[in-house]
């Protein structure tokens, strides 16, 4: 239950920016997670929860958009979804993946006035 | 209405503190170790074990990260080397930030290798970047074949994973064999070692590889 402290971090940049913007009210948050992270969607929600009793968030619904995970072949530079977490390369076989997406965890925008 | 466009990482902050850690560690020489595993699967074993096997060949020092107990870190001050206590008071994992602090109690001009215990969890310590060199996590047998499908991401920013308690092999279903090539299907890169912490078996190529690190790092760092 690391999502606690994930959120304190979100919280943190929205305040910083909504102060610089001079945004007073966040009505929308878009957060990407990616599926290779170990964020759970429904306890960053609960604990996005705890920070409604603030006027800036008084009013905010967060929204995630998943990143599924997807490898990138070092060898054959093949692009491909990776399932149940198994780096191998369905085009040439090798290991030797990096991963292209799936380890993202970032506030995209948010919106208020 | 407006629209703000941000892209900002959450964990930027802890990033940015794990870079200086890092630099610090760079500027020292000193490899750093991340001690990571679900609770009860043997990492302060295998810390006292590594401690018995590498304290007359080179300069060690701990962390400890214990959500409330000092249990562990009095285990090692009994092998007489530095350690410091981090209680993160509820949090299941240790950040850069709580680290940061902790590497003023040491004196880091007089360590070749500092490891850092993490709190016993296999999720939440892999997303944290604390400025170490390497990543080892720990996996016990009798915790089931099916730890590194569940838990990829401790697997996949590990370098090394310990395979611990094998002497309870004949007693279980674990098939090592399969783990260690579902292990090697999330990060072919991994370096396994199998060990025995009760027994104390196995332990010399782990800290071979450990010793072969952290003179690595002495001269990276001595020619830059």
């Amino acid at each position: 239950m690391h999502e606690l402290s994930l959120m304190m971090g979100i919280v943190d940049q929205l305040r910083k920016s909504a102060a610089e913007n001079n945004i007073k009210k966040i009505s929308k948050v878009m957060l990407v997670v990616g599926d290779m992270t170990m964020a759970v969607p429904d306890a960053l929600q609960f604990a996005f929860e705890t920070f409604k009793e603030e006027e800036l968030f008084q009013d905010a619904v967060l929204e995630i958009r998943k990143e599924p995970v997807r490898g990138e072949c070092k060898d054959c530079h093949h692009n491909f979804g990776v399932e149940d977490f198994a780096f191998v390369c369905p085009n040439c076989s090798s290991l030797n993946v990096r991963i292209a997406s799936g380890r993202e965890l970032y506030i995209d925008y948010y919106e208020g006035d | 209405m407006v629209k703000v466009r941000m892209a900002t990482p959450v964990l930027q902050q802890n990033d940015e503190v794990a870079r200086e850690n890092r630099e610090l560690f760079r500027k020292k020489g000193l490899f750093v170790l991340n001690l990571m595993s679900s609770p009860g699967s043997g990492k302060t074993s295998i810390l006292e074990r590594t401690i018995a096997k590498l304290s007359n060949r080179l300069k060690l020092g701990v962390i400890e990260g214990d959500i409330y107990t000092t249990k562990d870190a009095e285990r090692i001050e009994k092998f007489g080397i530095p350690v410091v206590q981090i209680n993160t008071a509820g949090a299941c994992h240790l950040d850069a930030r709580m680290v940061q602090p902790a590497l003023e109690d040491l004196d880091l001009n007089d360590l070749d290798l500092l490891i850092v215990e993490n709190v016993g969890n296999l999720v939440c310590p892999a997303e944290f970047d604390l400025g170490e060199d390497a990543r080892a996590a720990v996996l016990s047998i009798t915790e089931g074949n099916d730890k590194p499908a569940k838990y990829p991401l401790v697997f996949r920013e590990s370098q090394v994973v310990l395979i611990n308690k094998i002497d309870l092999l004949p007693h279980t279903d674990c098939d090592i064999e399969q783990l260690e090539k579902d292990l090697k299907l999330i990060n072919h890169q991994l370096k396994i070692f199998r060990v025995s912490a009760r027994l104390n078996q196995g332990f010399e190529p782990w800290v071979q590889w450990l010793e072969e690190q952290v003179n690595l790092k002495k001269k990276l760092s001595a020619s830059q």
